[in-house]
């Protein structure tokens, strides 16, 4: 049973390697200066993408060459994919609970940048001392963003409005106010035009878990604590109960007397305040100076990790690692093979588009019977 | 007028109340902020020529607080019309249009104290930035009315744009770039198509996914081909403006509209159809129809799935032809995502518009507005930041879908995959 | 026109909901099928008009097989329906409605609308059917939406009419009006299909009938035939058509509404200025044509509406304000109109449905942890009480049947210590052994000293549960009449008709 659940994701992860290699391969100057000998282009065009795949692999999990110092060393890109799946997990954690509550959530991206904000700040306006620093700049984290994210609840429960369409917009809105505010003194770090804030200080970092020669760092930790929280959340507690109930049918909930609107604002508090302590564990972690690009692609990002890890907690902590690993693997890729870094995009982009699609790749596998799970219900505008 | 009267509204009575009650709000905040609240006034000038017309218009110079309180006035004055209009049970339609010009330029006093206003230019420069948006926001129209979610707009106009771009330089001929992109456009579609109706995979998720497909795509090549290979593969051209004979010699107007590159003209010929074409024609009836409530249009003999299919295609290549613009009608060349959200955006103007073509092209040409005078701003100095001002569209949006100037209703069926039979 | 079923089968999954059903209409008859909630009769029709494909059998018209792939086939071969859900588009108009999917055009493409509403009026005057044209779908009442597709099946010239359950949506008088222009359409050379379950109905105008029970034809009857006698078919055995009811034992005032309006979001009223009590012991059933604020009104008392005025008080405390929590926790059991909706949560198992009002509570939770093994065995206590059909109470709610789904609501709702049952449409849908499993359940409550509010748009169900009848039309209680009114004058009352 459990294994079979894991072939539609296996079966569709390697279809999207496939075709990504494809593209890498004929994207190809040299392979595509070969057109006229057919066999040798083939030759090279494997040679290409496996070149290009095994770099992937050399900055995600494991490095030889690195390891010739200090065999920890050898697993500095494990720990840079640990580094990036960090906001992974709390963002894609974030998709999933509010999908679990009848809620998709696209704002992760605006309030993983309203919890960088609040970490931002703290970190490096106030002085501290050490773990007091820390939790205020989370504090202060989950604060920025659970408001941020429970306005958008709060919106649908008193007008109905869309939570798709207001997140899309308050996810621009979020960054041209980062633009903004990385502008004024207050967030400007002295001497600079370009927008970028002061560092936080020393005090409200988080640890390093394997030596200051590897980034990893707690923030991982707090993101798989996270994660567990949020599986506790779901499946035993009297408040899981009424986000799934809510989700699976708002208006029988609300028949039977559980309080949609109280649902729909403290489900998308807490997605927002899990999106921002992603931002606060990318800052306080991984890149202690804000710019105004730290939200990256992390709203997408969040989206395709829960779908591909089926919206559970557990699932959501293995995709954001594979989808960590493409990440930090990819940057080693674009060095050391000019492959260019948003071949990861497209890699993800298509993973998802297969996982949605069992169908097609049911076929293309010649599948029967597998597990195919859940995918998301379609809901219109109106729902 | 009792109490009972108001209970018998009807719902554009309603909407047309609360539209008065938010214009007369903005009318007495722009008198107070704009009009009495700065402490003196400097002198704005408005210029209106921009070198083509028959008759060059002078200048015009006017003090900014004098300005800015005639300005405001008139809207108010808009908003007593409107008022009567309303209490007459007919549409304020024509006062909100004087209301919204008069707020406008009584901002424009404001913001512009001491400066110089391109007036001409700016608004040229508006319809420009909406171009993009239009053909986006059709595209929604066509997609969405048919009842399928169009959030890969962002995908077709990118897609267009790339392909035009490269096809035109590797062609070395524009109008074969202009001709590729409705196909790019439609190809990204016709993949939303496939999987949100043949294999009903939700489409808010799907139109993400391929927007990101197409971005990383546009973005791999970008890099791998047209960087390192930029003679042959990105060296296109744009498309030189057309005057039209007479229409583009008169003042202001002339610039603004008929002296355009042959871009901005099919924009006109796509909108006017598509308005034309869904409240008037077979096809509209029956894309209306499939998009409120496909089983009723299944029980009578449509096809609901082939409609909607096509008219999702459609919809892509309109936005693929839209996206032609960034390329062959302002730059010349593609760079990397060089569509930066306009894609959303263009849905925002679609929401924002009520599903409706004419709405939408309203909403769009604001949105364009909004984000020309910001960039006007930038330059000349302004009393607000300009993020504020791109935030604009953003937040326009989402006091729409809020209900505050009324109940933003999408089309019954939008983003329901239907099956057939499906009721059993 | 003649039209002839031949061994129409049809499954869904497990289920056959057609097992080779064989029928034969003749030109020119009212041709009757009866059969009970869930028999398979609407299905059948979805086949004969093209809505689902049958997996075998053959369908042919005028003694010649012809293929329906779809609707535009049955159309195409003289076949009309009247839908029992409409297939109206709300926010078009009658004329844009009737022209979808025939539409005559202009050139390129450009609707001609005009020679569609010169048509509409004909019909509607050869009918006395008083249709606008140009009036939205949404803004007409449904009797006169009906009449808009009856019009559409008339312009397509249609030869053979189904109608399916055409009467639910109607008051007694409107059903005598329709039943009235069944014969005229047959008098005029068209033969009919009439779906119905109602017995009544089928002796007063069908010339044939056909009797169906669970997927199959079980036999034909002469409307001559007794009522006791079509029920039987019908349901494979003897059934009462009364329900045995002992004088009822009045408590003390249990509901009481005074002055209730409710309003929609738009400030229109649905229910206007309702004032009654129900006591303890004593069944109030509120009949009316659907669509009447019935449903409104059950909502508001439980705190399902928003924007109530007035007051609603249980046992002299008020709850006009309360929330739905507040409302049921004060004694309330609710049992809403769509339990696949409002009702149950499809893809919860059943103990997690039976526990939806209390999870949070002890003894099912302790603080903010539910206690797993309590729900369990709560659960099994209440499958075996409420006799509900399922292998394990672990079962998702979506696997079950109707009776059993509306079992498991029953289960939930009279758990909690009740003073008031409100039930809305409390039988709709179901099959006529679980109908009486629910009207037996009602008196229960009813005998035990609880009062019960009952809402029905089925006649035949108010005039058997009730000790006295309030009677809908447009928002008010136009009268409240003892048990005994006879159904001429309530009919009368349904329309809005005060003698």
């Amino acid at each position: 049973m459990k294994l079979k659940k894991l072939i539609l994701p296996l079966a569709s992860f390697a279809m999207a390697l496939f075709v990504g290699g494809l593209l890498v391969a004929f994207s190809d100057a040299k392979v595509l200066a070969l057109k006229s000998q057919p066999l040798s282009m083939l030759s090279h065009a494997f040679s290409t993408a496996g070149s290009a795949y095994w770099a992937l692999f050399r900055g995600s999990v494991f490095d030889p060459r690195l390891a010739e110092d200090h065999w920890l060393h050898g697993f500095y890109p494990l720990s840079e994919t640990l580094v990036a799946a960090t906001p992974l997990i709390l963002t894609g954690l974030s998709v999933a609970l509010a999908f679990r509550a009848g809620l998709f959530n696209i704002g992760a991206q605006g309030q993983f940048i309203a919890g960088a904000i609040g970490a931002s700040w703290i970190g490096f306006t106030f002085e501290l001392p050490y773990v007091i620093h820390t939790i205020a700049a989370m504090a202060v984290a989950i604060a920025f963003s659970g408001l941020y994210g429970g306005f958008v609840g709060f919106l649908k429960a008193k007008t109905g409005a869309h939570e798709v369409i207001v997140t899309i917009m308050l996810n621009y809105v979020a960054g041209y106010f980062l633009l903004w505010l990385l502008s004024t003194t207050a967030f400007l770090r002295p001497g600079r035009q370009d927008p970028l804030a002061p560092e936080v200080h020393k005090t409200a970092r988080l640890p390093h878990l394997f030596g200051s020669d590897l980034r990893a760092n707690l923030g991982f930790i707090v993101a798989l604590a996270a994660a567990a929280g949020v599986w506790w959340l779901l499946n035993r507690s009297t408040w899981g109960f009424k986000f799934r109930a809510v989700g699976a049918n708002a208006s029988a909930a609300r028949t039977a007397g559980i309080s949609v609107p109280r649902v729909t604002t403290s489900v998308m508090f807490i997605a927002g305040a899990l999106a921002g302590l992603g931002g606060a564990a990318q800052i306080l972690g991984s890149e202690p100076a804000m710019t105004a690009g730290v939200g990256g692609s992390f709203g997408f990002d969040a989206i395709t990790v829960a779908l591909l890890g089926r919206a559970t907690p557990l699932g959501t902590v293995f995709a954001a690692l594979l989808f960590g690993g493409l990440r930090a693997g990819g940057l080693t890729m674009q060095a050391s093979t000019e492959t260019p870094l948003d071949l990861v995009l497209v890699i993800q982009a298509l993973v998802v588009l297969f996982i949605a699609a069992p169908a097609l790749i049911k076929s293309l596998f010649r599948l029967k019977n597998i597990e195919t799970g859940e995918t998301m219900a379609s809901k219109g505008w109106n729902g | 007028m009792s109490t009972s009267e108001i209970r018998t509204l009807s719902a554009p009575e309603r909407r047309r109340k609360r539209g008065v009650i938010t214009m007369a709000v903005l009318g007495l905040f722009g008198l107070i902020f704009f009009a009495f609240l700065p402490k003196t006034g400097q002198p704005v000038t408005y210029n209106f020529v921009l070198g083509n017309e028959w008759v060059l218009m002078k200048e015009w110079i006017i003090n900014s607080k004098t300005g800015s309180l005639g300005f405001s006035l008139l809207s108010l004055a808009g908003v007593a019309l409107a008022a009567v209009q309303f209490r007459a049970r007919k549409t304020i339609r024509f006062a909100s249009a004087i209301f919204g010009f008069a707020f406008l330029m009584s901002f424009l006093c404001w913001s512009a104290a001491g400066k110089f206003i391109p007036f001409t230019g700016l608004l040229q420069g508006a319809l420009l930035l909406s171009v993009p948006l239009i053909f986006g926001a059709m595209a929604g129209v066509l997609s969405e009315r048919s009842g399928v979610i169009n959030i890969a707009i962002e995908g077709q106009l990118l897609a267009g744009a790339f392909m035009s771009g490269i096809i035109a330089s590797l062609t070395q001929n524009n109008w074969l770039g202009l001709l590729i992109a409705p196909f790019a456009g439609a190809a990204i579609a016709w993949l939303l198509a496939v999987f949100a109706i043949k294999y009903g995979i939700d489409q808010v998720v799907l139109g993400f996914v391929l927007n990101v497909l197409v971005i990383g795509l546009t973005n791999f090549l970008y890099k791998k081909l047209l960087i390192p290979y930029q003679s042959t593969w990105n060296a296109g051209g744009t498309f030189a403006p057309i005057e039209i004979p007479i229409l583009s010699k008169i003042p202001v107007i002339g610039p603004i509209f008929f002296s355009q590159s042959i871009i901005v003209y099919l924009m006109y010929v796509v909108v006017i159809a598509i308005h034309i074409a869904l409240f008037k024609s077979r096809w509209g009836l029956r894309t209306r129809s499939v998009g409120e409530h496909p089983t009723a249009a299944e029980s009578v003999g449509i096809n609901v799935n082939r409609v909607r299919f096509r008219n999702v295609v459609i919809a892509g290549a309109v936005a693929g032809l839209g996206g032609a613009f960034f390329t062959l009608g302002a730059v010349g060349s593609f760079s990397k995502e060089m569509t930066a959200g306009k894609g959303f955006i263009a849905l925002a103007a679609l929401i924002f518009g009520r599903w409706s073509p004419l709405g939408a092209v309203a909403a769009a040409l604001i949105f364009g507005f909004a984000d020309n005078l910001q960039g006007l701003l930038t330059i000349t100095g302004t009393p607000i930041p300009s993020e504020f001002m791109l935030m604009a569209p953003y937040i326009a949006t989402i006091i729409a879908v809020s209900g505050f100037v009324g109940k933003v209703r999408a089309p019954a069926a939008d983003g329901i995959p239907y099956k057939r039979g499906g009721a059993h | 026109m003649s039209l002839e079923l031949r061994g129409i089968t049809k499954r869904f999954g497990a289920l056959t909901a057609n097992d080779s059903i064989d029928l034969a209409v003749a030109d020119g008859e009212i041709h009757a099928i009866l059969g009970e909630n869930g028999a398979g009769k609407s299905t059948l029709m979805n086949i004969v008009y093209g809505l689902l494909s049958p997996d075998s059998g053959s369908i042919s018209v005028d003694g010649k097989a012809i293929t329906i792939n779809s609707p535009l086939d049955a159309l195409a071969a003289g076949i009309g329906m009247v839908h029992q859900h409409f297939m109206l588009i709300p926010v078009f108009t009658v004329a844009e409605n009737i022209v979808l999917g025939h539409e005559k055009v202009k050139g390129l493409g450009i609707l001609d609308i005009e020679s569609a509403k010169q048509e509409i009026l004909r019909i509607s005057a050869e009918f006395n059917f008083d249709i606008d044209p140009d009036a939205l779908v949404e803004d007409l009442p449904v009797g006169l939406q009906q009449r808009v597709e009856i019009i559409r099946a008339l312009i397509y010239d249609a030869k053979v009419l189904i109608l399916d359950e055409p009467t639910a949506v109607l008051t007694p008088q409107e059903t005598d009006e329709l039943l009235k222009n069944m014969k005229k359409l047959r008098d005029k050379g068209r033969s009919i299909v009439f779906i119905t379950h109602k017995l009544r109905e089928v002796k007063e105008a069908a010339d044939k009938i056909t009797i169906i029970r669970r997927g199959k034809v079980v036999g034909t009857a002469q409307p001559s035939a007794s009522q006791e006698e079509l029920a039987a078919l019908m349901v494979g055995r003897p059934v009462s058509l009364d329900v045995e009811k002992t004088t009822p034992k009045l408590g003390e005032v249990t509901l009481s509404v005074k002055d209730l309006t409710i309003s929609d979001h738009t400030g229109r009223a649905l229910v206007r200025n309702v004032s009654f009590d129900v006591h303890a012991g004593e069944i109030l059933a509120v009949a009316g044509v659907q669509g009447n604020g019935q449903s409104e009104l059950a909502e508001a008392i439980v705190g399902l509406q928003e924007h109530v005025t007035g007051h609603i008080a249980l046992r002299g405390k008020e709850i006009t304000r309360a929330s739905v929590r507040e409302a049921l926790h004060a004694g309330i059991a609710f049992v809403p109109e769509s339990r696949e909706d409002d009702g149950l949560i499809g893809s919860f198992s059943i103990e997690e449905n039976l526990i939806l009002d209390l999870h949070d509570l002890p003894p099912y939770a302790k603080g903010p942890v539910i206690s797993t093994s309590i729900v369990e065995e709560e659960a099994k206590a209440r499958v075996k009480e409420f006799d509900i059909r399922t292998l394990s109470a672990k079962d998702s709610a979506s696997s079950l049947s109707g009776g059993n789904k509306q079992k498991v609501v029953l289960a939930r709702e009279l758990s909690r210590p009740v003073k008031l049952v409100v039930a809305s449409q409390p039988t709709r849908g179901l099959d006529v052994g679980s109908i009486e499993f629910v009207h037996e359940r009602i008196i229960a409550e009813r005998n035990s000293g609880r009062a019960v509010l009952l809402f029905s748009t089925e006649l035949d169900e108010v005039t058997a549960l009730a000790d006295r009848i309030a009677v809908m039309y447009r928002g008010e209680f136009i009268a409240i009449v003892p048990a005994d009114t006879s159904r001429e004058e309530l009919g009368l009352l349904m329309a809005g008709i005060r003698r």
